[in-house]
C-alpha cells in the first residue's frame, strides 16, 4: 500500500513542475510583461524598473525560473495587487468559506443523486426513471451562475425564506477563529450565528450542487444497471439471498467504484462554478476573490490561486484513487 | 469514459458476433457501414429527435437573423423610452413584445441576434479545440513513445486545471475582444479531445484490421491516416457535439466575468445575462430570457451528442 501511495505521489510531482513552469511562462507572455502584470496597468515607469530589479526580470529566463521556484519553494506566492496582502495569506482566509460551500454542495449533490439515479436504475423505463432522466439533463445543460439568479430570484428576493448574499448576517456578533463559521458556532456554543451561517449556504450549495448532481445520477444509473444484469447478482437472486442485502452488498457496493471516480473528478468543476456562484451570492470565498482578481486583473492571485487549485486537485484524486483500494478488494491485487 | 466502437474496419462489416445489428431495411437504407448504422439508430431515438429539432430551429433563427429580427443587433431602438427607474418588460409596449433593457435595445432583436453571436461561437471555438486537439491526439496516438508521453504529461497539465480558469488564463493574454473568447474557449478543449483521440486511436491500433493492414505491407502513414483515425473518430465526433453545448455556456461565463470585451450593449446571450443581474429585482425577465435561450440551446446539442454517442456505442443499446 505505501509503495502504491509513493508511486501515486511521485506521478503527481512532475505534473505540478510543469504546471508552475506554465504559469511561469504565464506571467511572462502576458501583455506588457511581468512587472506590468505584477504590479497592475497603473504601475509608473521607476516602480517597474524596482520590480524588474528585485525580482530579477532583467535576468536570464533560466535563472528567473529558478528564483520563482525558490520562492514557491519557501511559501512565497506573491503579492496580491489589489490587496496588498500575501497571495498565500488571502487563500488561507477565504478557503474554509469554499470547504464549507462545497460540503455543502456534495452533500446536495450525493444525498439526492446517489438514490434518484439507484431508483431511475431500478426502474428503468418507467416515470421514474424519464423524471430521472430529464432533471440531470436540466442540471448539465442550465448555466451555473444562471441558475444561481434563478434561486436567488425565487427564494431569496419573492419568498425570502433565505438570505440573497453573504455569509453570515452582519447584525450578529458572532465569534470566529477557525475560518468555517458554522464550525465556529457550534464550538462557541452561539447556536443562532451557526444557523445564520448555516441558512447562507443553501441557495448557493444548490446552485454550485446541480451540475455534480446530474452527473452522479447519470452515472449511478449507468453503474447500477450495468451491475444489476451481472451474473452474481442473478445467482445471488437465484439462491434466495434478501433483495435487501442484494441491494447494499452485490449491487450498490460494485456499482460505487464509477460513481466515486465522477465524485472525485467533479470537485475541479465545483471550483470553476464556485467563481461564478459566489459572485451572484456575494459569498467571500476563494471563488468570489479569484473571479475578482479576473476583473481586477491581479495576476499574482490568479497564478496562486491556479497553483493551489491544481494541488488540491492533484490530491483529491490521489484519495480518489486510493479508496478503489478500499471500495474494491480486486484493485489492490492489480 | 471508454467508449468502444464496433470492430467495423475497412471491411465494413456490421461489427462482431454479439453486438446487436440494427433491423434489416433501415441498415439496408443507408449501407452498413458504422455511420449508416448509427444514422438509422438516431432516427428512433426519440432524444436525437428533440435535439435535432431543437439545434435545427437554432441555426434556423442565427442565420435568418436578419429578417427575423425587427431591429439591427446594434440598434437601440426604444433608447427614449428608457428612464432610470422603468424598464419596460414584456407586452408593455406594442412595438417591442418582450420589452427592451436598460441601454433601450430590444429585447427580442438581441435575443434572435444572440442566436447568431451564440452559433459563431460555438462553431469557431470548438473548430479550434477540434483542430488542436485532433493535430496533438494523432501525433501522440501514432508514434507512441516518448513523443506520446511528453503530449500527454502536457495535457495532463492542461487538465489539471479547470476548464474555465484555463479559458480565462489564455483570455487574460490574448486580451479581450470576441475572438479572444473564441481562442480561449477553443484552446481550453483541445487537451480534451487530445486525450480522447489518443486513447480512441491506441484502441483501434490493436485491432485485427490494423495489424491486417500492416502484415500487407502499407505504410505506417497511410495504416494511420486511412484506417485507424476514421474508425477513431467517433467518440471525437461526440465529444464535438457535446461542446459545442459547452462552448455557448463558458462565453455566458467568461462574459459574466468580464472578460466579454467590446461594447456591453452587444447582442449576446451571456452579455446581456450579466447585464441583467443588477437589475434583477426589478426587470427579471431580463435574466431570464437569454438564460432560458442559452439553456436551450445547450440542451439541443447536448441531447443529440448523447444520441450519438449512444448510437455509435453498440453496448450503450440497453
Amino acid at each position: 500500500m505505501l509503495r502504491v501511495i509513493a508511486k501515486r505521489i511521485a506521478l503527481v510531482i512532475p505534473t505540478l513542475l510543469g504546471l508552475s513552469l506554465l504559469l511561469f511562462l504565464w506571467v511572462r507572455s502576458l501583455p506588457g510583461g511581468p512587472a506590468t502584470a505584477l504590479l497592475g496597468e497603473r504601475a509608473t515607469p521607476d516602480a517597474i524598473a524596482e520590480i524588474n530589479e528585485t525580482y530579477g526580470f532583467n535576468k536570464p529566463i533560466v535563472e528567473q525560473y529558478f528564483t520563482y521556484m525558490q520562492r514557491l519553494l519557501t511559501g512565497d506566492f506573491g503579492v496580491s495587487i489589489e490587496t496588498g496582502r500575501p497571495v498565500l495569506q488571502e487563500f488561507a482566509l477565504r478557503f474554509p468559506a469554499t470547504i464549507e460551500l462545497t460540503i455543502v454542495a456534495l452533500i446536495f449533490a450525493i444525498g439526492i443523486g446517489l438514490p434518484l439515479g439507484y431508483v431511475a436504475a431500478k426502474y428503468y423505463g418507467k416515470a421514474a426513471d424519464h423524471v430521472s432522466v430529464v432533471v440531470s439533463l436540466i442540471g448539465i445543460t442550465i448555466p451555473v451562475f444562471f441558475l444561481a439568479f434563478i434561486l436567488k430570484w425565487v427564494f431569496a428576493v419573492q419568498l425570502g425564506w433565505f438570505p440573497p448574499d453573504g455569509r453570515q448576517d452582519s447584525r450578529i456578533d458572532a465569534t470566529h477563529f477557525t475560518g468555517f463559521w458554522v464550525l465556529d458556532g457550534l464550538l462557541t456554543g452561539e447556536y443562532d450565528a451557526a444557523w445564520d451561517a448555516f441558512t447562507h449556504l443553501i441557495l448557493p450549495g444548490i446552485a454550485l450542487g446541480t451540475i455534480p448532481l446530474a452527473i452522479i445520477v447519470r452515472i449511478t444509473r449507468a453503474s447500477v444497471l450495468e451491475v444489476a444484469s451481472a451474473d452474481y447478482v442473478r445467482t445471488a437472486r437465484a439462491k434466495g439471498i434478501l433483495e435487501r442485502t442484494i441491494r447494499d452488498r452485490f449491487v450498490l457496493r460494485n456499482a460505487m467504484l464509477p460513481v466515486v471516480t465522477t465524485i472525485g473528478l467533479q470537485l475541479g468543476l465545483l471550483i470553476s462554478g464556485a467563481v461564478l456562484t459566489e459572485t451572484v451570492f456575494a459569498f467571500s470565498g476563494i471563488g468570489r476573490f479569484l473571479a475578482d482578481a479576473i476583473f481586477a486583473r491581479d495576476f499574482p492571485v490568479l497564478q496562486g490561486f491556479i497553483l493551489f487549485i491544481a494541488v488540491l486537485y492533484a490530491i483529491i484524486n490521489l484519495i480518489v484513487d486510493l479508496s478503489y483500494s478500499l471500495i474494491d478488494p480486486r484493485v489492490r491485487v492489480q | 469514459m471508454s467508449v468502444s466502437l464496433p470492430p467495423a474496419g475497412p471491411t465494413g462489416l456490421p461489427g462482431a458476433p454479439g453486438t446487436p445489428t440494427p433491423p434489416s431495411g433501415s441498415a439496408a437504407d443507408h449501407g452498413s457501414s458504422l455511420w449508416g448504422d448509427a444514422f438509422a439508430r438516431l432516427r428512433r431515438n426519440p432524444q436525437a429527435i428533440a435535439g435535432t429539432i431543437i439545434v435545427f430551429l437554432f441555426v434556423l433563427v442565427a442565420l435568418l437573423a436578419p429578417w427575423l429580427a425587427p431591429y439591427g443587433g446594434e440598434a437601440l431602438p426604444g433608447q427614449r423610452e428608457i428612464r432610470p427607474t422603468v424598464i419596460p418588460g414584456i407586452g408593455e409596449i406594442a412595438a417591442y413584445p418582450l420589452g427592451l433593457d436598460r441601454f433601450g435595445g430590444d429585447v427580442l432583436s438581441k435575443l434572435i441576434w444572440g442566436a447568431r453571436a451564440s452559433l459563431v461561437i460555438g462553431l469557431v471555438s470548438t473548430a479550434l479545440g477540434l483542430a488542436g486537439g485532433m493535430l496533438i491526439g494523432i501525433i501522440a496516438g501514432a508514434f507512441g513513445g516518448w513523443v506520446d508521453n511528453v503530449l500527454m504529461r502536457l495535457v495532463d497539465i492542461l487538465l489539471s486545471v479547470p476548464n474555465l480558469l484555463l479559458a480565462v488564463s489564455i483570455a487574460a493574454i490574448l486580451g479581450q475582444g470576441p475572438l479572444a473568447i473564441m481562442i480561449a474557449i477553443g484552446a481550453s478543449q483541445v487537451p480534451i479531445f487530445a486525450r480522447l483521440l489518443r486513447s480512441s486511436m491506441l484502441q483501434q491500433r490493436t485491432a485485427d484490421y490494423v495489424l491486417a493492414a500492416q502484415t500487407l505491407g502499407l505504410s505506417r502513414r497511410t495504416v494511420t491516416m486511412s484506417h485507424v483515425l476514421p474508425n477513431s473518430l467517433g467518440p471525437v465526433v461526440v465529444q464535438g457535439t457535446l461542446s459545442l453545448a459547452t462552448a455557448v455556456i463558458d462565453a455566458a461565463a467568461l462574459s459574466f466575468l468580464g472578460l466579454g470585451g467590446g461594447r456591453p450593449e452587444t447582442a449576446e446571450w451571456g452579455r446581456m445575462l450579466t447585464y441583467a443581474q443588477n437589475e434583477l429585482a426589478i426587470a427579471p425577465q431580463l435574466a431570464f430570457l437569454p438564460g432560458i435561450c442559452i439553456a436551450i440551446t445547450a440542451l439541443g446539442f447536448t441531447l443529440f451528442g448523447e444520441a450519438l454517442r449512444e448510437a455509435l456505442d453498440p453496448r450503450g443499446r440497453r
